[in-house]
């Protein structure tokens, strides 16, 4: 039987790429998807790769009646006002925004500037990423969406994380103008963003407290810049290790952590033109892939990872997250293994 | 019965295992399936594999 899942605002990046993935998944079907603006009208007014293959017209948000799973893709700070609403038309529902990552209230008021506003769900909600919640995940009922720097972060230092090897840490990000959102902003007009290695965060991203929250107590910090790239995150991160370290060292805990990942892949090769990670090959990819080495000079340890934002970095692990939280299989609908050349 | 024995020895680089489903000749190059890194067979008793020289990339001016 089809599990039937709805979304509430649809009509941005991340409801566009929800939708895709859920009409691609064989245990699922689209009920409703809301969007006030385009309420009334056919999803491929925002979707155009759709047409054809998704028919439903947007619905407003009142009229969003029960469902198995209900996705939100609203305006981070949206969700959170109204979500015992959302909650009780669905067992599962799942936040694409930031209002239910962090599980500190106080630590909302730090990275976010106001208070949460139901901070007693904050213990309840499931990091929505399986790398590293994926027993919480099963049988969950509030799940986050992540950060999308915060994930290419999050899997390039996890295994160094975990075996206490990071006395310090700088992300070099590099970031597609997709991360924007749909909405137009000064920074998005096409004069501006196109040709442009912009950086617009030179350190205290507010994603670096899904980082804390979910590697512990690091020294880090990071840089994020606008490169001319739409869908994609390139995070290079530069760790003083707590010890020497070799290459073999390396390659066993990054095995440890990854091996049995669906959807995690090493690239460090040693020769040809693709020896590290680079987010053009997973545009419409749920993979992440990670790559590391070692500076002999200095025994600085570089990992790199890169993602598609609005796939591992959002609906990709949205969706994985469901399958685990549902008991499917965590691969189904989202085998796509990206384009090349893209 | 004729039993075939793999022939196996371990990366440099990463220290996966790299196998040869015969007996591999001296000089000879193979690929190790983890780090893609290129080996080359330096002795074959007892299986040595050492890294291959590797062509680099440098764009810079």
């Amino acid at each position: 039987m089809l599990r039937r899942a709805s979304i509430i605002g649809g009509s941005g990046f991340t409801g566009g790429e929800l939708l895709r993935l859920l009409h691609g998944h064989p245990d699922m079907e689209i009920a409703q998807v809301t969007s006030r603006k385009l309420a009334g009208q056919p999803i491929h007014r925002s979707h155009p790769n759709l047409r054809g293959h998704v028919d439903v017209n947007y619905t407003t948000p009142d009229e969003v009646e029960s469902c198995d799973v209900l996705f939100l893709c609203m305006p981070h700070g949206t969700a959170a006002n109204e979500i015992e609403r959302w909650r009780s038309l669905a067992p599962l529902v799942i936040d694409l925004s930031a209002d239910f990552r962090l599980r500190d209230p106080a630590a909302v008021e730090r990275w976010y500037g106001e208070p949460h506003p139901a901070p007693q769900l904050l213990g309840d909600a499931v990091y929505g990423l399986p790398e590293l919640h994926r027993d919480q995940l099963q049988g969950a009922s509030l799940v986050s969406g992540v950060g999308c720097n915060a994930t290419s972060m999050n899997l390039a230092l996890l295994p160094l994380a975990r075996a206490g090897l990071i006395k310090r840490v700088i992300c070099d990000i590099k970031v597609g103008s997709s991360e924007a959102g749909a909405d137009p902003s000064a920074g998005s007009m096409h004069a501006v963003r196109a040709r442009t290695a912009r950086t617009y965060s030179v350190s205290g991203h507010r994603h670096l407290a899904e980082v804390e929250q979910a590697l512990g107590d690091i020294d880090i910090d990071a840089t994020i810049t606008a490169i001319d790239m739409v869908r994609g995150v390139l995070c290079t991160a530069h760790v003083e290790p707590t010890e020497s370290v070799q290459m073999k060292d390396l390659w066993k805990l990054y095995r440890g952590a990854y091996t049995d990942e669906p959807f995690v892949r090493f690239v460090a090769d040693r020769s040809g033109p693709h020896r590290f990670p680079d987010p053009r090959v997973l545009v419409g990819s749920n993979h992440a892939d990670v790559g590391f080495a070692i500076d002999e000079r200095s025994g600085r340890i570089i990992a790199i990872s890169a993602i598609d934002n609005l796939m591992k970095g959002a609906a990709g692990s949205a969706i994985q997250s469901m399958n685990v939280a549902l008991g499917l299989n965590e691969t189904q609908g989202l085998g796509f293994p990206g384009l090349h050349p893209a | 019965m004729t039993t075939t024995a793999t022939i196996s020895s371990n990366c440099p680089e990463c220290d996966a295992p790299v196998s040869f489903d015969r007996p591999p000749l001296n000089g000879q190059i193979a690929h190790c399936p983890d780090c893609s890194a290129e080996l080359e067979v330096t002795s074959r008793e007892p299986l040595t594999l050492e890294l291959a020289p590797e062509v680099e990339e440098d764009w810079g001016e």
